[in-house]
């Protein structure tokens, strides 16, 4: 007969204790973003108000960074044309994981005003994952800090893996990427 | 010297640690009020630095890696020595207090230049312009600051920060921010430099140069910078609350001093702009060190010490 008193404890695997440290991370990613701005759209004018005296970001833990290295959230704020698509790309790519991306407007959702431009993307879904849509033309203040707090939410749910998907479609979003923009292929002696 | 310096030593440099990051996002609320907004929370810096520490990084080859850790070292070493108060002290033997102040002027060296040699490992344009300027920046404040350390060092006989502390806690003389009302002036400017607050703060300018040496960290290697910020900040204070204030005969005082100090020139950094590199170096060679080398003639010459 086992004795109750001396009963091993059943072990946590490998599996559950990483998702315990995980569980444990995720409370400081959440309460700590760090914005990368990618101010080329209108709705970069709704900043401004959200981060300083009036509805005030840090008290959310939240700030700007100035390179995409230092940075969690990326901020895309408007239409993207193809030529700032790439630079989008890029500064995804350069980030470190976990990342987020949060899109402003309806540029990013269907192309918004510009929806029939030759020059300017529709859906930015198809080239990057995006986390959380912030939809107005433009998006006021209230809403886009409605939007970062259903970030955290979602960090919290464990819903926000963008960046899992990026990884897991990575040939998916590269066929669309070069469907779009053509192949680039640059001879200099950075790219050999 | 035994297992148990270590020890304390390692004690001091972690109590420097949670110090200043605790004083650091204090400061956060302190200016958050004056902006008339909320400010994040007081521990919002401990969240920022274990954050960073929790996120994946990329390395740029083991230079890179090599110089952070180099770094991270070097300060804890530096602040291994930093006394506390007169007895809080990690390194002491039969009297002989191992605080020389020109030990923090050597070890210093070893964690800027660790900075250096990564930031540059990194390949980054922006990062060799950071480290240029941060370098000059250096050059400038220091002659001024050791002009006044070195009148202070032939006043008290001394070198040691413990004695320069107990000098001025002698019955008959003030603290060295009164004796010497223009050195101490000039020691505060110099602290500012060191601290890289806003007229200084041309080396880091997040909007100018992409945040100057720190450009191509992230995750693992930002958290350990700044936990070296934090440290080398603490050490700076310190220096300062030693050499001008008089140090602490108990902890609160120095508590109370650190956090004085700190909070004036989070103050006014945050009503200045910031200057261009050839004005720092101006502005540094024309009144600090004009107001040095009156001060160490007063002093030395004259001998008019209040």
């Amino acid at each position: 007969m086992l004795s109750t008193k001396f009963t091993p404890k059943n072990k946590m695997t490998k599996a559950e204790i990483d998702r315990k440290w995980w569980e444990v991370g995720d409370y400081f990613r959440r309460n700590s973003l760090w914005l990368l701005m990618y101010c080329t759209g209108c709705c970069a004018v709704e900043l401004p108000p959200s981060m300083t005296s009036a509805y005030d970001m840090e008290r959310l833990g939240m700030g700007p960074m100035a390179t995409p290295r230092q940075a969690d959230i990326l901020l895309v704020s408007g239409y993207l044309s193809l030529k700032t698509l790439r630079r989008l790309i890029y500064t995804y790519e350069q980030m470190s994981e976990p990342k987020y991306v949060v899109a402003l407007g309806s540029c990013p959702i269907n192309g918004g005003i510009y929806h029939d431009s030759h020059a300017v993307i529709n859906q930015l879904d198809q080239y990057i994952p995006v986390d959380v849509y912030v939809a107005g033309c433009m998006p006021n203040p209230e809403s886009v800090l409605n939007g970062f707090v259903d970030l955290m939410e979602g960090i919290k749910q464990k819903t926000m893996n963008g960046w899992k998907r990026y990884h897991d479609h990575f040939e998916w979003y590269k066929e669309n990427q070069k469907n779009s923009l053509g192949e680039v292929i640059v001879h200099d002696e950075f790219h050999q | 010297m035994t297992i148990v310096n270590f020890l304390i030593g390692v004690g001091i440099a972690l109590f420097g640690f949670v110090l200043q990051t605790s004083i650091g996002g204090i400061n956060r609320k302190i200016v958050g009020r004056m902006q008339k907004r909320h400010g994040p929370r007081w521990y919002q810096e401990f969240i920022d630095i274990f954050k960073l520490l929790s996120k994946r990084a990329v390395s740029h080859g083991w230079i890179f890696d090599f110089g952070v850790i180099m770094a991270l070292g070097g300060i804890i070493g530096t602040a291994m020595f930093m006394p506390l108060t007169n007895q809080i002290l990690a390194f002491s033997n039969n009297g002989v207090n191992y605080d020389n102040f020109f030990i923090f002027v050597y070890l210093l060296a070893v964690g800027m230049l660790g900075m250096a040699m990564s930031a540059s490992g990194s390949g980054n344009p922006w990062a060799s312009i950071g480290v240029m300027r941060a370098l000059t920046t250096m050059l400038a404040y220091e002659v001024p600051f050791l002009i006044v350390v070195l009148t202070i060092i032939n006043l008290t006989n001394q070198s040691s920060l413990t004695g320069i502390m107990e000098y001025q806690q002698m019955a008959g003389n003030n603290w060295f921010i009164i004796a010497m009302p223009l050195g101490g002036i000039v020691g505060f400017i110099s602290l500012m430099g060191m601290l890289g607050k806003k007229p200084f703060e041309t080396y880091i300018a997040p909007a100018e140069i992409a945040s100057g040496p720190m450009v191509e960290y992230g995750g693992k290697q930002l958290g350990m910078l700044f936990i070296l910020h934090e440290i080398s900040v603490f050490i700076e204070v310190s220096l300062f609350v030693h050499l001008f204030l008089g140090g602490a005969t108990n902890i609160f005082e120095f508590l109370i001093k650190y956090f004085a100090v700190y909070t004036f020139a989070n103050l006014i950094s945050n009503v200045n702009g910031r200057f261009k590199i050839d004005q720092v170096v101006t502005f540094f060679y024309k009144w600090p060190l004009l107001m040095a080398v009156t001060q160490a003639v007063i002093v030395i010459y004259f001998g008019w010490v209040i």
